[in-house]
């Protein structure tokens, strides 16, 4: 920017030290976590000690952790640390095509809504008030109650049921980007609606909506854990995060190592994720938004 | 062809604003009963201050508000009627502050191409010859187009509007406060460019401006808004050397004159107090509570747009006293 | 030898970054008691953290690096920040370009001029309150016995100029630093405020540090003025002489690059005048004279010796090697 106003200039500088110091430590360790999750899930055959279904076996059960079985056994003998490399290939399917379903619906119903404006506007903005006050999990519960249980229906499930905040975000940029100038000369230009939508505003806006997304794949990864903890999520003997810590609940006194780890694995997962939401929002946001 | 580009006839705009619920509604009348002509190759000068409607105005002469009453006609037909693609190529807008007006996202070749294709310009050496010809006519290297605009300073960026707004080889350019955004020490740049551009290209402009030494210099013709009426208009010259009505005269006091330190005497002329909301107009003449010479008459009765002289027109009961 | 009421001298404001940056360097003027001095630059040329460096209120990333501020003869610029809080308001005020931005949204704007009294010369509410419906009114708001009670988003823009001003006069302050006071206003409204500012100042015998980006407007306002370009003062003069025979060639494309009313009918419409290139950025001035890439007159020395002061009829000086 080679012509500046002291207060851009601060501006800059200021945008500069945030992606050096906060944004920066942030984003490296949250995304250190995300990456250390992701490539469990893809290489999960290769790490895994053994089989995470077919190895039960009687002889092995419940040993604390030691030099075999890291993170110890289960009630039927099968590795703990296998369960959970392979239970995050769930986990993080969950968490990930989940919140592309949540940002795909809650988009375009904000950004045409915040758009168009008038009854459609007014439709959206109740339906979204509405997702809103039922708490999600409750709505989930009962979309899982009728799909039943299962991978396919969690996706479901929470990719209905969370869209509002990534809506609620598009109107509201839409609504403020709505009487830019270069907005406004696109019009005059004789650009289709759509087409605005796509090449003016859509992009303008995304980096808001991803820092959106990548924070509710950690809520959608809990809310995993907690509709297999009720039961309705992934079915035994397969593993997730969420069924291992459902399972294991019993025994939470006398075998602590059956909850703890799959536990801690959630934990990290969920705060790589947190983290990495948090550092994006710092670099994408003065980019994002326009200079006056 | 028509020998009027853009002909308004009593073009009204009105909003309604408020709810039931909470204080009622109002009518807000940002335009009420404008009649105007540009003609092929003139500059109007369009000035006016904050709530005169010159923004609705522009809106409303490109087809994007439609007009509560009256007509819009362009090159001779409605412009409800005309398709938008082919008002695009007709009228066409340089915006105020340059940092709003472009994409952030999007490099000034897409900028400036993607209007050409939306036109059905298919052939990818005739959109490339046409932004790089339009580069060079702005006073931008062929180098630039693959930036962005964050890599421009001001006025660079405002020679990028002004390319998007001729790409299309328009007949009609809205020119909304071109340089007040602008440093002071680029505004002369742009302003000549505007110029050669508008001899170069046979462009029409309205310049809307808040700043008369600007519309002296560019405009043929000037028109006054107050309220969301013309309450003046004529030629130039006329509007500056011999302006009739007392918000002109006002506007033109106003000015800070360098070589005159602050004093009483050009307080004669000077409007007292702050501009109505048109929400709630005043009755009579809507300038009267601010008016240096009103009479009572002005307070009940609207004075109507005559002539003072040929092409001169001035809304005011006391039109003919001049100071 | 009268002791000036403000003196700059030599002021130096750092820009921390990657790198230091002067903000502002060499910046020295004075200003006497009661007078009005305009202080006159585009965007990024520093006029507007001179200002806030005599407020004491320059913030990180910004910091005064050197120099020296003195209010009647008394340094101030190593006063403590509870000696700052105690000039501020009561011997230098401020008015800030968007009064918006500067009033608190949420108390009644009668009870923000009536805090000036209570809190600065120690006045009861009751008292206040009254004093503040005086100060309005001299602001000349109309029935101030009813707008005291106004929130400041009741108010026109002009109208809340003129309670700021209310403000930033309530305790009599000797300097008022107005920082683009009308531009974001109507010009008819802003030459009423202007006229306002002028005429409450000569009666209070408060002097005005005006800074603009308008020359016509501080000339017209000023009994001096003083022209900065990147962060250093290129030319002073009183206003009359600066706008009849500017000397730098900078404040000469400012005189002649805008159109000027009534040019066209006495010699018809003539090209204007351009100052090529653009404004430099901080991290970018040029080495030599920083006008020098879009300056006419310029040679080699220009491009590698920065130029000294040169003193000028009537306490005026100019900043260019070859000042003619």
């Amino acid at each position: 920017m080679s012509q500046s106003t002291p207060a851009s200039v601060t501006a800059d500088i200021a945008a500069k030290r945030r992606f050096r110091l906060k944004g920066g430590l942030s984003l490296w360790v949250g995304g250190a976590l995300v990456g250390i999750a992701l490539a469990v899930a893809i290489t999960a055959p290769l790490i895994a000690i053994t089989d995470p279904v077919m190895s039960a076996n009687l002889m092995n059960a419940e040993i604390p952790p030691c030099w075999e079985f890291p993170f110890g056994t289960d009630a039927q003998g099968r590795d703990i640390y296998s369960r959970i490399v392979y239970g995050s290939r769930i986990s993080l399917t969950v968490g990930v095509v989940s919140q592309i379903v949540n940002s795909l619906i809650g988009v375009s119903l904000g950004l045409s809504a915040g758009y168009w404006g008038g009854l459609w506007d007014d439709f959206v903005s109740g339906l979204t008030n509405l997702m809103l006050a039922i708490p999600s999990l409750i709505f989930a519960l009962a979309i899982m109650a009728i799909l039943g249980p299962g991978l396919v229906s969690l996706v479901i499930a929470l990719g209905l049921t969370n869209w509002s905040y990534s809506c609620r975000l598009a109107r509201a940029q839409v609504l403020s980007l709505k009487s830019q100038g270069y907005v406004q000369a696109a019009r005059i230009l004789g650009y289709g609606d759509l087409r605005i939508m796509f090449t003016q505003l859509l992009p303008n806006m995304l980096g808001p909506l991803i820092v959106i997304a990548t924070l509710g794949m950690g809520g959608a990864i809990l809310s995993e854990a907690a509709l297999s903890f009720l039961g309705l999520g992934i079915r035994p003997p397969f593993p997730s995060w969420g069924s291992m810590l459902s399972e294991a609940r019993d025994q939470i006194n006398t075998v602590p190592w059956l909850s703890v780890f799959p536990g801690l694995a959630i934990f990290f997962t969920v705060l790589g994720l947190n983290l990495l939401g948090d550092g994006l929002r710092d670099i994408l946001d003065p980019q994002t938004t326009t200079r006056r | 062809m028509a020998d009027t580009l853009l002909s308004l006839d009593d073009l009204a705009v009105h909003f309604t604003v408020g709810s039931a619920l909470a204080g009622g509604i109002k009518t807000l009348k940002a335009v009420e009963g404008i009649s105007l002509d540009v003609k092929p190759g003139e500059c109007l000068g369009l000035v006016g201050e904050s709530g005169c409607g010159k923004s609705t105005l522009a809106l409303a002469i490109m087809g994007l508000i439609a007009p509560t009453r009256g007509r819009v006609a362009l090159d001779g037909s409605d412009v409800k009627q005309r398709p938008r693609l082919e008002t695009a190529r007709t009228v066409q807008m340089v915006f105020q502050d340059p940092y709003a007006s472009l994409n952030p996202r999007q490099t000034v070749r897409r900028t400036l191409a993607d209007p050409l294709r939306l036109q059905g310009v298919g052939n990818k050496a005739e959109v490339d010859g046409r932004v790089m010809d339009m580069l060079a006519k702005v006073g931008l290297r062929p180098e630039h187009a693959d930036r962005y605009p964050h890599e421009f300073s001001g006025g660079q960026r405002q020679r990028i509007g002004i390319a998007r707004a001729l790409i299309l080889k328009p007949k009609l350019v809205i020119c909304d406060e071109p340089v007040s955004a602008l440093d002071v020490s680029i505004r002369a740049q742009i302003i000549n460019l505007l110029l050669e551009l508008k001899d170069e290209m046979g462009l029409s402009y309205i310049m809307i401006s808040h700043d008369l030494g600007v519309v002296e210099h560019v405009s043929d013709r000037v028109a006054v808004m107050y309220l969301g009426r013309i309450v003046e208009q004529g030629g130039w010259q006329e509007i500056f050397e011999n302006p009739r009505h007392p918000y002109t005269r006002a506007l033109i006091a106003a000015i800070p004159d360098p070589f005159h330190r602050v004093d009483a005497t050009a307080n004669r002329t000077k409007a007292k107090g702050e501009i109505a909301s048109a929400l709630n107009p005043p009755s009579g003449c809507p300038f009267h509570p601010r008016c240096p010479i009103k009479a009572d008459r002005c307070v009940s009765e609207l004075p109507a747009l005559e002539a003072v002289a040929p092409g001169h027109r001035a809304a005011c009961h006391f039109r003919d006293r001049t100071v | 030898m009268t002791v000036p009421l403000l003196k700059v001298d030599e002021l130096r404001i750092a820009l921390a970054g990657d790198v230091i940056h002067n903000a502002v360097e060499e910046v020295s003027f004075e200003i006497g008691r009661g007078e009005a001095f305009g202080l006159v630059g585009e965007s990024g040329c520093g006029k507007s953290i001179t200002a806030l460096a005599i407020m004491g209120l320059l913030r990180r990333p910004l910091s005064l690096a050197g120099g020296r501020i003195a209010l009647d003869g008394q340094e101030i610029q190593d006063a403590s920040p509870s000696e700052w809080r105690r000039l501020r308001g009561s011997r230098i005020a401020m008015i800030f370009q968007e009064p918006m931005t500067a009033l608190n949204p949420l108390s009644p704007v009668g009870k923000q001029i009536a805090e000036m009294f209570v809190l600065h010369q120690g006045a009861s509410w009751s008292e206040a309150m009254d004093r503040a419906e005086e100060a309005l009114r001299q602001v000349r708001v109309p029935s101030p016995e009813r707008r005291i009670r106004d929130y400041p988003h009741q108010l026109s823009g002009g109208m809340r100029q003129r309670v700021m001003i209310a403000i930033a006069l309530a305790c009599g302050p000797d300097l008022l630093i107005a920082d683009e006071p009308t531009t974001a206003l109507d010009v008819t409204v802003q030459s009423e405020i202007i006229d306002l500012m002028a005429e409450l100042c000569a009666a209070k015998g408060t002097a005005i540090l005006m800074i603009s980006h308008d020359l016509g407007l501080v000339a017209n306002m000023c009994r001096r003025v003083a022209v900065m370009y990147a962060g250093r003062i290129v030319e002073s003069q009183p206003a009359g002489a600066i706008f009849a025979t500017p000397r730098h060639p900078y404040t000469q494309g400012l005189v002649d690059s805008l159109p000027r009313l009534g040019e066209r009918a006495k010699r018809g419409r003539q090209r204007l005048r351009e100052i090529s290139g653009v404004v430099p950025s901080i991290a970018s001035y040029p080495a030599g004279c920083r006008f020098n890439p879009r300056c006419f007159a310029a040679t080699d020395i220009c491009r590698n010796t920065p130029p000294a002061q040169t003193p000028l009829p009537a306490d005026g000086l100019v900043r260019c090697h070859h000042h003619g």
